[in-house]
């Protein structure tokens, strides 16, 4: 070993292996431009809601009903004027303005997946990182994640708003319980896999904290999969959201939203054909949105699936 | 002897965004009847690339940009994906690493070899079968019936591999290709298998282009050496020569890197303080029991030695053997079942998480693997404060520290702000030493630190290892599965067997005169013990 040429072991300079950054990787794939594009449009749209000639989604007026898209007529405000609207839609059977309702609707789907996806996956990492670190826990918590996933998630859902008073969180809360079990499965599947890595039980030998070693070393490494499974419940949400209002179990029959206005049109639907019509084009290239953008994050933060891409 | 394989300047380009343009260029290579040539070179040298393109396998981002490969005359780099499947097992065999991952897991053993016959030649089922039956008597594998009708998980390391070369040299190819055909397997294994491999060689006049990086392997089966760097081939020569007498700086280096088998007399001090000493340690992993049949697996029993300050001792045995579980039972990584592991003068055999803590900081553990040792999301200089900021050190004192361990495990300090992945397999391991220093431990303890690492930078990390013992006057635990590297650091060697140690004394007695049966089974098998490297 004493011929080893001495310069080897001078100091070095660490060679830098550059790779490109997860951004750039991210910014290059179609997935992710078509589905974020579609995402970020949809998103001006909710939050530019008034601007877009829209008028008050609850408003109505009885002399304006069951017009085809594009048809004038008045609209009441809420201080009794009657002025004059281009139905851009069309309106339904109560006179109300369709476009202008599948446009605030946007806000509701909106929220309501992002809620959704955020609560569940914010529960969901608690419950599966307890579950795979700390193993007393794992047979209690898992066996109820069992249970709630014994039942259909919609019907949790509306028994869950039954429950309730139809509102929004309730709603939200609703949509989100049944997809709880899914997420603590893949982060304590994900965490069972993290605890054995060297890098954990070397911080282990460092003496550092079981809390620090959960949300310090093991979090950050189920951040990528996490993201990709959260758009997923996202659309998912977005869907159940609509389905449930279609039900009429759903969010309050007069607030705007997508399943609300097609409930609302679905026995008029051999006449006006629209008023379904608009509101299910915008929930599905929504929910396709959301699950393109997930399919091109899953390519590109999930390294598995990268190499087949 | 007529030449069988032909290599004539051979390139191949890497995809954009690699470390050099091509993986290989402009390598000339030819592979005679009879004859074993071995590639020898380090991880990305590209000796693989070279073996796949030969077996047609080359992935389709690997463009061969110039040269021929001619088989039998024949340039396989030309030849229709349908050409290269009538080519493969009956002209040219390939060989892995990975004799569990090669094999199908849900077939039969026989059936796996049979696959080969029917889809080659026109023979009856009963003549398959008693050809089967003759080449698994061949690759020297007991009671072929039952091996016939084995899956692939019910058998051994060696067994998996004999049925691996079974399945390469039923059709009789002309062309044996083995890439690293023994890395995965003990030492023991290693000899069997690499002496079949001679065997059925010379018995069959096959021609074998044998894929390695353990100049030990080489010694023992080659012929002639081609040695490998970046791509391209720096020598080649008949292996007495290039052995003894390596021309090239990059073979005379990589050769001198060798870790020889004579043990390194070092004056360690007979009565320097005991750091650490184990009494009667047992692992003992227990199922079942409530209604299942109980199963017990020893992992370790009635393990026992002491190691001194500023000394090391090695713990030598093959997979299986509980080094790695007492290594980790001592760091209380896992919780020993039985016996005492004093530390001065603390038992930490017994003690809760929480009576361990402050304690931790004594004994420090480098692990095997330097790409998963290292937290990907957090920065070098993350890895390395996270310990003393743990035992209430100020941030600016530990970056401090870590500043200056960074300069002595020969690192640039300011790298302290980069992600492991941007640092090379060896440099990580210096950051792992460097983080377990960190926490200025009594004990260090080294879990096969430098088996992952190509041998150039096996041996600087061995000298680092060496430099910092020295200097700080650690107790060293060093765990490996390897002779040659025990024989260059250890103070005293026990070598553990089935979860018992067998032999226990210093490296110049256990290295000098083994006395246990098993010990003198592992030096026999010590690859290229005839030879001398290292000196």
């Amino acid at each position: 070993m004493s011929s080893v040429p001495a310069a080897d072991l001078s100091t070095e300079a660490a060679n830098v292996f550059e790779r490109p950054t997860v951004w750039r990787m991210l910014a290059r794939h179609w997935a992710v431009r078509i589905g974020g594009v579609a995402m970020l449009l949809l998103a001006l749209i909710a939050l530019a809601a008034p601007l877009l000639g829209t008028v008050d989604p609850t408003l109505f007026d009885p002399g304006s009903r069951d017009l085809l898209p594009g048809g004038a007529g008045e609209i009441t405000t809420l201080e009794g004027e009657s002025v004059k609207h281009t139905f851009l839609m069309g309106s339904d059977s109560f006179g109300r303005d369709i476009y202008s309702r599948v446009i605030y609707g946007t806000r509701v789907s909106l929220v309501v997946g992002i809620a959704c996806a955020l609560l569940s996956v914010f529960v969901g990492v608690l419950a599966g990182l307890s579950a795979g670190y700390l193993r007393w826990l794992d047979m209690p918590l898992m066996r109820v994640m069992d249970g709630i996933m014994a039942i259909p998630g919609i019907l949790i859902a509306i028994a869950l708003v039954a429950l309730w008073k139809a509102s929004l969180v309730t709603v939200v809360i609703a949509i989100a319980i049944p997809e709880i079990p899914r997420v603590t499965r893949l982060v304590r599947s994900l965490v069972l896999s993290i605890r054995e890595e060297p890098y954990v039980e070397a911080a282990v030998s460092l003496g550092t904290s079981t809390f620090k070693i959960m949300f310090g070393h093991i979090l950050p490494n189920t951040v990528a999969p996490l993201i990709v499974q959260g758009t997923y419940i996202c659309a998912s949400a977005i869907l159940t959201e609509a389905i449930l209002s279609f039900l009429g179990v759903g969010l309050p029959t007069d607030m705007p939203t997508w399943g609300n206005i097609m409930a609302e049109g679905r026995v008029q639907f051999q006449q006006f054909p629209h008023n379904v019509f608009f509101p299910g084009i915008f929930l599905a290239v929504t929910v396709l949105a959301v699950n393109i953008l997930g399919d091109g994050l899953r390519d590109t933060l999930d390294p598995k699936m990268a190499k087949r891409a | 002897m007529g030449t069988i394989l032909e290599i004539r300047n051979l390139s191949i380009a890497l995809p954009q965004g690699g470390d050099r343009s091509h993986a290989v260029s402009g390598v000339n290579l030819t592979v005679a009847r009879g004859e074993i040539v071995c590639l020898v070179g380090e991880s990305g040298s590209g000796k693989s690339v070279i073996a796949h393109a030969v077996m047609g396998l080359s992935p389709r981002e690997l463009k061969a940009t110039s040269g021929e490969i001619l088989l039998e005359g024949e340039d396989i780099l030309k030849a229709e994906p349908e050409r290269l499947r009538e080519l493969r097992c009956v002209r040219m065999s390939m060989i892995f690493q990975e004799p569990m991952t090669a094999l199908n897991p849900v077939m039969r053993c026989g059936e796996q070899i049979d696959e080969v016959l029917r889809m080659h030649s026109r023979l009856g089922a009963d003549e398959r079968r008693a050809r089967v039956r003759r080449i698994i008597e061949e690759v020297h594998l007991p009671d072929p019936d039952r091996m016939m009708a084995s899956y692939p998980h019910q058998l051994s390391g060696g067994q998996r591999q004999r049925i691996m070369i079974a399945i390469a040299l039923i059709m009789e190819p002309v062309l044996l290709i083995a890439d690293e055909p023994t890395t995965a397997l003990d030492v023991t294994t290693q000899a069997q298998i690499l002496k079949l491999i001679r065997e059925l060689q010379q018995n069959h006049g096959t021609g074998v282009l044998f894929i390695t990086h353990d100049f030990g392997v080489v010694a023992e089966i080659a012929d002639r050496v081609a040695v490998l760097r970046l791509g391209t081939l720096v020598e080649e020569r008949p292996k007495a020569d290039l052995l003894s007498a390596p021309r090239h700086p990059y073979t005379q280096m990589l050769i001198a890197a060798v870790p020889g088998i004579v043990p390194r007399h070092r004056g360690a001090d007979p009565a320097a303080p005991v750091v650490l000493e184990a009494s009667g340690l047992s692992k003992i992993y227990a199922s079942g029991g409530f209604l299942a049949a109980r199963r017990e697996v020893r992992a370790a029993e009635d393990v026992s030695f002491r190691i001194r300050r500023g000394q090391t001792l090695g713990i030598v045995g093959e997979s299986g053997s509980g080094k790695s579980t007492v290594a980790r039972a001592i760091a209380r990584l896992i919780d020993p079942t039985a016996g005492n592991v004093m530390l001065g003068n603390d038992d930490i055999a017994r003690l809760s998480a929480r009576e361990l803590r402050p304690l931790r900081r004594r004994v420090q553990i480098v692990f095997q693997d330097p790409y998963r040792s290292l937290n990907p999301r957090r920065t070098v200089g993350e890895a390395i404060i996270e310990g003393p900021l743990n035992y209430g050190l100020s941030r600016a004192a530990a970056l401090a520290r870590a500043r200056e361990l960074m300069a002595t495990v020969r690192l640039d300090p300011d790298a302290l702000n980069r992600y492991p992945h941007q640092f090379s397999g060896g440099q990580r391991q210096r950051i792992c030493i460097a983080r377990a220093l960190a926490m200025e431990p009594e004990l260090l303890i080294a879990d096969e630190a430098v088996s992952a690492l190509d041998v150039s930078v096996q041996a600087q990390v061995l000298r680092l290892l060496d430099e910092i013992r020295d200097r700080l006057n650690l107790a060293m635990l060093f765990i490996t599965h390897d002779l040659r590297v025990a024989a260059q650091v250890c103070d005293h060697v026990a070598v553990m067997s089935k979860g018992r140690v067998v032999e226990y004394g210093t490296a110049k007695d256990v290295f000098g005169a083994p006395q246990h049966e098993y010990t003198r089974a592992l030096f026999a098998a010590a690859p290229g013990r005839d030879y001398a490297f290292g000196l």
